[in-house]
């Protein structure tokens, strides 16, 4: 990756809406939608964006993006996205998911998605939490983290160990792009942009399934400030490791 | 124009690809798949789509997005892939999408058996998913039935923006009849609400999530109206209604050899006349009303343990008797059988 290539933004993006986001402070969703809506500005894809709301705190995305949106049930983004792609190829179809639903009940859809190399790009949100139900235990949850469902902190005798999505995508022949990224630092944020703008050449230039993951600061549900949240997310790096982990753009 | 030999699976298929069907994604379940084989055959060599998906689940998602883009496609599936595929039917509802399915049904509850069974009425009528939402659902007796009936259910559904299901089963999914494929004018209704691309026009949305204030009552008013509007859609078979004392009902199938027995009384005399409901949602009520007025009784033959019967019930309202024969799978009734409860039905008045 090369970050110092990318021009500072200066303007409100094209693709966003001046809807105020829902999101909690400190929660990293707003810097991925404005990251997303910047990405699809550049690459002159707005009149032709598809975009899949998926079931969790972004759902809402179709108030924040001025491109078509569709919303899938819990878990199926990427099937859906697959359907609308396969129907109108010239589409420039995404998907915006959480940990839970991309990785817990949408896991087949997502993997088997990535392995047919379909020419969608996936988002992935990894905040270790669900939350909006209130923070419950997800796939991704850190062994002894605390959660609602977990008090004691994850258990890995009775929950196993959080699951490594970018690293398992990384495997798949038909994956073109494959990242993992964080926003909490102005570096990772450029970082995160030009990963988001490879996950969507790679269905551009035909290539194959563009994924990437955000580690993502949940405060409200860490229960933490807004900047010891962001913190935190340095300490996520330990168990899910930041880069590229495949690109063929 | 030549008749053609086929299966009714693949006549529904032939029927999809003659009302234009783009894509179809589906999941291999029995007694369904000459549709899937067919259309992997036919869709590519006609710029279509076909996808064999990882699960109905996924399969029926396929279906979501394609149809979201404004393109013409469908699934097919058997009974328990229909239950797994129930989740999205209420999205499906909900973001009021034209999606075409087909149930060629097989026995249950579980896993069943995988012969001729109508034990999925309920699911098909009442829309098997969550909330307050209803399929239009047809149901083809013949080979050429099939045919029409898809290439209408890719109409109708376009319409109403709404979800239609083909309801049928092994047996004429499975038997091979002459088919005449004949060319279908299938009407197409403006796309103003497919997801295409902005270019041009502002962004569209296709959500079900109403959290505001009355959003979610107001939602559920139009689709009640519109559930409403669909009535004029009904349709059935009515045969020898003069002068009849019972009416034996029927739908898909079963209802040709129901048709047998009507006709074996008939030649004895009997008054007997021949319902058959093409479309089970709407439920053709109006003939049942009618001969319920006459004083007409019933006799509903299912193979199940009595489903539709409760939708007769409803249709006459109290006005006059209604039997059930209930024949869960797996055996098949002869003519005869159905006869010989014709006779018993009249001589006891």
């Amino acid at each position: 990756m090369s970050p110092k290539k990318i021009k500072p933004p200066l303007t409100f993006p094209r693709s966003l809406t001046e809807r105020p986001f829902h999101y909690c402070p400190g929660c990293h969703h707003g810097i991925a939608h404005r990251l997303l809506a910047e990405v699809i500005d550049e690459l002159g894809i707005r009149e032709r964006a598809y975009g899949v709301a998926s079931i969790g705190c972004a759902c809402f995305l179709y108030y924040y993006y001025d491109v078509d949106i569709c919303e899938a049930p819990h878990g199926r983004a990427c099937a859906a996205a697959t359907g609308a792609k396969r129907a109108r190829p010239e589409l420039a179809v995404f998907t915006y998911q959480g940990d839970g639903d991309f990785a817990a009940i949408g896991l087949t859809e997502s993997l088997h998605a990535a392995a047919r190399g379909e020419r969608i790009t996936a988002i992935m949100i990894n905040n270790t939490v669900y939350g909006m139900t209130g923070g419950q235990l997800s796939p991704t949850t850190l062994p002894g983290q605390r959660t609602t469902t977990t008090p004691e902190g994850r258990d890995p005798r009775v929950y196993g160990y959080p699951l490594k999505v970018a690293e398992i995508l990384a495997q798949f022949p038909g994956v073109a792009f494959c990242a993992r990224v964080a926003v909490n630092t102005p570096k990772r944020v450029l970082e995160a942009r030009e990963a988001l703008r490879r996950a969507f050449l790679a269905q551009l230039e035909d290539r194959g399934f563009g994924y990437v993951e955000f580690l993502s600061a949940c405060p409200v549900n860490w229960k933490l400030d807004p900047v010891s949240a962001a913190r935190k997310v340095d300490e996520l790096t330990e168990t899910f490791p930041l880069g590229v982990f495949r690109d063929l753009t | 124009m030549k008749p053609v030999l086929v299966k009714g699976s693949e006549a529904i298929a032939l029927g999809a690809l003659e009302a234009g069907c783009r894509c179809y994604f589906g999941y291999p379940i029995t007694p369904q798949n000459e549709i899937p084989e067919l259309m992997a055959r036919e869709l590519p060599k006609r710029g279509g789509v076909f996808l064999q998906a990882e699960s109905e689940l996924a399969a029926v998602n396929m279906l979501l997005g394609a149809v979201s883009t404004g393109v013409r496609a469908m699934t097919s599936s058997s009974s328990p892939g229909i239950s797994l595929m129930a989740e999205t039917f209420s999205y499906l509802a909900a973001l009021e999408l034209p999606a075409v399915i087909v149930n060629v049904s097989r026995g249950g509850p579980g896993l069943g058996g995988i012969e001729a069974s109508q034990g999925d009425y309920f699911q098909a009528t009442r829309g098997a998913g969550h909330g307050d939402y209803h399929f239009l659902v047809l149901s083809p007796a013949s080979i050429q039935e099939a045919y029409e009936l898809t290439a209408k259910a890719f109409e109708l559904s376009e319409k109403y923006r709404q979800p239609a299901l083909i309801l049928t089963d092994a047996l004429l999914g499975q038997m091979k009849e002459p088919l005449i494929p004949r060319r279908l004018r299938v009407r197409e209704y403006p796309k103003d609400w497919a997801l295409d691309g902005a270019r041009g026009r502002p962004a569209r949305v296709l959500k079900s999530l109403f959290l505001g204030p009355g959003e979610l009552r107001a939602r559920n008013e139009l689709l009640k109206k519109k559930y409403r509007a669909m009535r004029r859609e009904a349709r059935a078979e009515v045969l020898y209604a003069e002068g009849a004392e019972l009416a034996v009902c029927a739908f898909g199938s079963l209802s040709r050899i129901v048709k047998e027995a009507v006709e074996m009384a008939r030649k004895k005399g009997y008054p007997v006349a021949f319902v058959r409901p093409v479309t089970l949602f709407p439920f053709p009520e109006k003939p049942f009303r009618e001969l319920a007025l006459r004083g007409v009784r019933f006799l509903v033959v299912e193979l199940n343990c009595g489903q539709m019967v409760e939708d007769v019930r409803l249709s006459v309202c109290g006005r006059t008797e209604v039997e059930s024969l209930a024949l869960p799978p797996s055996d098949l009734p002869a003519p005869e059988d159905i006869y010989r409860r014709i006779r018993r039905c009249l001589r006891r008045r």
